[in-house]
């Protein structure tokens, strides 16, 4: 008979399902004129969420359903940051008129979404898994459809929950493959039953493409573009990065622990899938002139660049995935940041025209914002230059060359979409620029932090020799 | 330095900063200069001195670690007088003063970083610092097609560093993956498979900086584009990274691949040296002219590199110590030229003797170094390759070398047909009567370079001793 009390050692998803309460109860018994203490409320709540759980443990739970490793806890240390981050951001979002009166729910989806991310990054059992990935999915539907009476919001969150389900859909069909097959679906007792039988070939693929969705891998990213483009930025933030790392690193350790005996098929698959998406992305972003579409298939190609580290499939390539996840965050909701900042001011700029000369007028923004461009683009000394140099250096150590090739060409043509952005900033000449404005203070202290993280996270060391210290485990 | 730059507010300030900041950093270069000569004479035997190491990324087996050779005191040299007076070329720069010095000394720590580093990772991170600055120093100070020419210089270059990041990582796993600092690896053995495929791949990375045909199309473009310090300072070292790197990441550390893909590469950089020159007589903009010079000349750099013959490659080193300093040179009056007459295009200059007799003898000068007048740095420099070049008694070297030679024929023709053009002969545009000489600014960077260029040429054997015998540890690795 189960002990109902080892539910108590799930520290990091009871303390945020505290934190979800507490912020439920207090959008609904907050009077309306104090309602703007929800956003301070929320980020306190959470630090101190991120405090308490701080110390990596690892924790096995009912048998192994519920296994949440070392590094699986810094994970979660990481993207409860972000989510702060994207919680500052939104501030100036969530004051507008239209949006006020319920920014209670934007908070609650979102730390539910987040709630479903931790499950999914310490499933040790597929149902546990998936109810995870649905917690983290279908509250996100809402979320992008969150500016309900604008057209394309609504649009967006239309498109996000029919393929988010349908991919769901897929994903459980293949799990019932494999529990067909191999008779159990607890992640420590499927390798010793998979034998590489076609069926079991089936289900990886149906497994995979299902997760492919939510990680925007090309040829299942049709969803992205319209969607990032229509949901609030905060929210294309938010989808961008946090539900994209907990997505990445699951992956990857189901990959590598459930199905180590498949090794040969799936990093065959990935091998095209990679070269695939790194490729077309890049290629379509380079047409984009919306900034919010043109960080979607950016943010896809980014994807493709993680995938690498998933390749890799050893200790170094996890130690090299999450840190190519934390620089990502510090650099995309940067980038998101100041993007939303100017839409925010100037009622819905986002196209690159308007970001012309935008250096004349705002300088600290534009700074801010090449800065992010360049660690994205693996510029040194930013720290997206030793994030992408560390997974393709786990990716070389594996031996894969030539897909490691193929990347490196693919970060020209990337520094070349992102130059453009930095050349309508800086050279390009503008009659008319976005006038001068002053971020709020919210704001500033995310870009701020985003920032920091974008200079120090790749000159200390200290980050990465603990990832891979914990990999290593 | 960097921050000090960012907290000085106003123009003045932030020039006071730079003049500073260049002249410690030329004051120190000298100084490194000296102490080096000493150490060496009071017997230190270490390939390199002032070595230093911290661990970085200990998982990865990345160190933060430096250390100089005769080959980087050179360089450095070379870098800190091209930054010192670059400083004064810019003086008069307007828009946005701040952040192009800021963007400039960016650069800068680049190059010296490169140039000292000793551990691949590190040298590599240093190479991509020096690249990225360019795009904005060309795109928002440069002239003419910027935007287009700032863009295909930063792709084209970073395409070179995406060979070199797939070669660096084949080196460091073929090498056993156990330590990522130069001098070591050269201890170990890399398989001759691996040299084999990364020797061309680090090889054609660096080339692409060294100008290596047919990589060499950003360079006359980004130059002509650039401001006058930032094609100084690029033309002057930046491409000296090239030559630098193919040396001493490519040849030292991979000698069997250096022996099999020489033949190739040899001819490569012979069609450089020559196409280069070539190219140089039909173009009509000054900046062009001198952009195809220099494709040819670090050609030669290369082309003295792959000779493999200890004063081949000592010639190279001072070919582009030589090098670096006249096109510096020659840029910082091309730009000073622009500057009063608004105009580069030769047809419409003429006469500029009378009018601007001080920055007419600095051009005769640049241009006579140029084509290799003996007593000045570019006759040292070239002389040493081709003596060197011709101790390989094969005929497929002595070809190449003969063919290359030409060269300095080719380079006479377009200096003395520019010189005679512009600065001699009628007064073509009246207007150009109006214009003055050089200010004191000015007076300071072109002295200052011609001095260096005389001083090589006069007194050219403390350097090639300095070089030469830095020289000797690569090529006792190539030989073997």
């Amino acid at each position: 008979m189960m002990d109902i009390t080892a539910i108590l050692h799930m520290h990091a998803e009871l303390s945020l399902t505290a934190v979800f309460i507490l912020m439920f109860l207090l959008d609904l018994f907050l009077p309306a004129q104090q309602r703007h203490w929800l956003r301070p409320m929320a980020c306190i709540l959470l630090t101190i969420q991120l405090l308490a759980n701080l110390w990596p443990e690892e924790v096995i739970l009912f048998g192994g359903m519920y296994h949440s490793t070392p590094m699986a806890s810094i994970l979660k240390s990481i993207l409860t940051i972000g989510t702060i981050l994207v919680f500052l951001q939104a501030d100036t979002w969530l004051r507008r008129g239209d949006t006020r009166h319920k920014q209670g729910e934007f908070y609650i989806l979102t730390l539910s979404t987040l709630l479903g991310m931790y499950f999914m990054v310490s499933a040790g059992h597929f149902l546990l898994f998936f109810l995870g990935l649905e917690l983290a999915t279908v509250p996100m539907a809402c979320l992008v459809a969150f500016d309900k009476y604008k057209g394309h919001s609504a649009e967006a969150g239309a498109k996000f929950i029919l393929s988010a389900l349908f991919s769901s859909g897929i994903f459980l069909y293949g799990i019932s493959m494999i529990y067909g097959t191999a008779g159990t679906l607890y992640f420590e007792d499927i390798p010793a039953g998979l034998t590489g039988s076609p069926l079991q070939i089936l289900a990886l693929v149906f497994f995979f493409s299902g997760l492919a969705f939510k990680l925007s891998l090309v040829p299942f990213h049709l969803w992205t573009a319209d969607t990032y483009q229509g949901a609030p930025t905060s929210v294309s933030a938010y989808l961008s990065v946090i539900s994209k790392g907990a997505a990445a690193f699951a992956l990857m350790t189901i990959l590598m622990k459930v199905f180590a005996p498949m090794t040969e098929q799936w990093s065959e698959m990935l091998c095209i899938i990679i070269v695939a998406t790194i490729t077309i992305a890049n290629l379509f972003a380079i047409r984009q002139s919306n900034l919010k579409r043109f960080m979607a298939f950016s943010s896809i190609s980014q994807a493709g660049y993680i995938m690498l580290a998933v390749l890799a499939g050893t200790p170094q390539g996890m130690a090299s995935l999450v840190y190519y996840i934390v620089v990502y965050i510090a650099a995309n909701l940067a980038v998101f940041g100041v993007i939303n900042a100017i839409e925010q001011h100037t009622h819905g700029k986002v196209e690159r025209e308007d970001y012309n000369g935008l250096y004349k007028t705002n300088p600290k923004l534009t700074m801010v914002m090449t800065l992010a461009l360049f660690s994205l683009a693996g510029i040194p000394p930013f720290a997206g230059f030793f994030s992408k140099f560390f997974v393709f250096m786990a990716a070389f150590h594996s031996g894969y060359y030539i897909i490691v090739f193929i990347a490196l060409v693919n970060t020209i043509i990337s520094l070349y979409y992102y130059l453009l952005i930095v050349k309508a900033m800086f050279i390009t000449p503008n009659d008319k620029p976005v006038g001068n404005f002053r971020t709020a203070t919210p704001m500033r202290i995310s870009l701020l932090i985003c920032v920091a993280g974008i200079f120090v996270l790749g000159i200390l060391s200290g980050i990465y020799q603990l990832l891979n210290d914990t990999a290593m485990l | 330095m960097l921050a000090s730059l960012w907290a000085s507010r106003s123009v003045n300030q932030v020039r006071g900063v730079m003049v500073a900041g260049a002249s410690i950093l030329l004051a120190l270069s000298v100084y490194l200069t000296i102490d080096y000569i000493g150490l060496r004479q009071a017997g230190a035997t270490g390939e390199m001195l002032f070595t230093a190491s911290t661990v970085w990324y200990a998982p990865l087996h990345i160190c933060y670690s430096v250390g100089v050779d005769g080959i980087s005191v050179a360089m450095l040299l070379l870098s800190s007088i091209i930054v010192f007076t670059g400083t004064f070329a810019s003086w008069k720069l307007q828009p946005l003063t701040k952040e192009y010095f800021l963007w400039f000394t960016l650069l800068s720590v680049g190059v010296f970083g490169f140039f000292i580093s000793t551990d691949l990772f590190t040298m590599f991170m240093f190479y991509e610092v020096a690249l990225i600055p360019m795009y904005l120093l060309i795109g928002v100070w440069g002239s003419g097609r910027k935007e287009y020419a700032a863009m295909k210089l930063t792709l084209m270059l970073m395409g070179g560093s995406a060979f070199l990041l797939i070669g660096i990582l084949g080196i460091f796993y073929g090498a056993g993956g156990e330590t990522m600092n130069l001098l070591e690896i050269a201890k170990l053995h890399i398989p001759h498979e691996m040299q084999r495929i990364f020797f061309p791949l680090i090889f054609l990375g660096f080339g692409v900086l060294g100008a290596l045909f047919p990589f060499h199309t950003w360079s006359p473009d980004g130059h002509a584009s650039a401001p006058t310090a930032v094609s100084m300072l690029h033309a002057g070292v930046l491409m000296k990274l090239g030559g630098y790197g193919c040396f001493r990441v490519a040849m030292y550390l991979m000698p069997e691949g250096a022996a099999m893909w020489g033949d190739v590469f040899l001819i490569l950089t012979t069609i450089s040296v020559v196409y280069g020159a070539f190219s140089a007589v039909v173009q009509t903009d000054l900046k062009y002219i001198n952009a195809y010079s220099s494709v040819s000349h670090c050609g030669l750099v290369l082309f003295a590199l792959l000779m493999m013959t200890r004063t081949s490659c000592t010639g190279a080193i001072l070919q582009m110590l030589s090098h670096g300093l006249m096109t510096a040179l020659f840029f910082a009056l091309i730009g000073m030229i622009y500057g009063r007459t608004h105009t580069r295009d030769v047809r419409l200059m003429g006469g500029l003797m009378k009018i601007m007799p001080f920055l007419a003898v600095g051009y005769v000068i640049a241009g006579l170094a140029n084509l290799g007048l003996p007593g000045l740095s570019g006759f040292v420099a070239e002389m040493t390759i081709f003596v060197g070049s011709f101790q390989n008694d094969d005929t497929f070297h002595r070809v190449c070398t003969l063919v290359t030679t030409t060269s300095i024929v080719i380079t006479a023709v377009y200096i003395l047909r520019v010189v005679g053009k512009i600065l001699y002969g009628k007064v073509v545009n009246p207007e150009h009567l109006k214009l003055t000489d050089a200010t004191w600014d000015e007076r300071v960077a072109v002295i200052c370079l011609i001095a260096c260029v005389a001083g090589l040429g006069l007194a050219p054997f403390w350097m090639s001793d300095l070089i030469s015998n830095s020289v000797e540890p690569i090529i006792s690795q190539l030989l073997n």
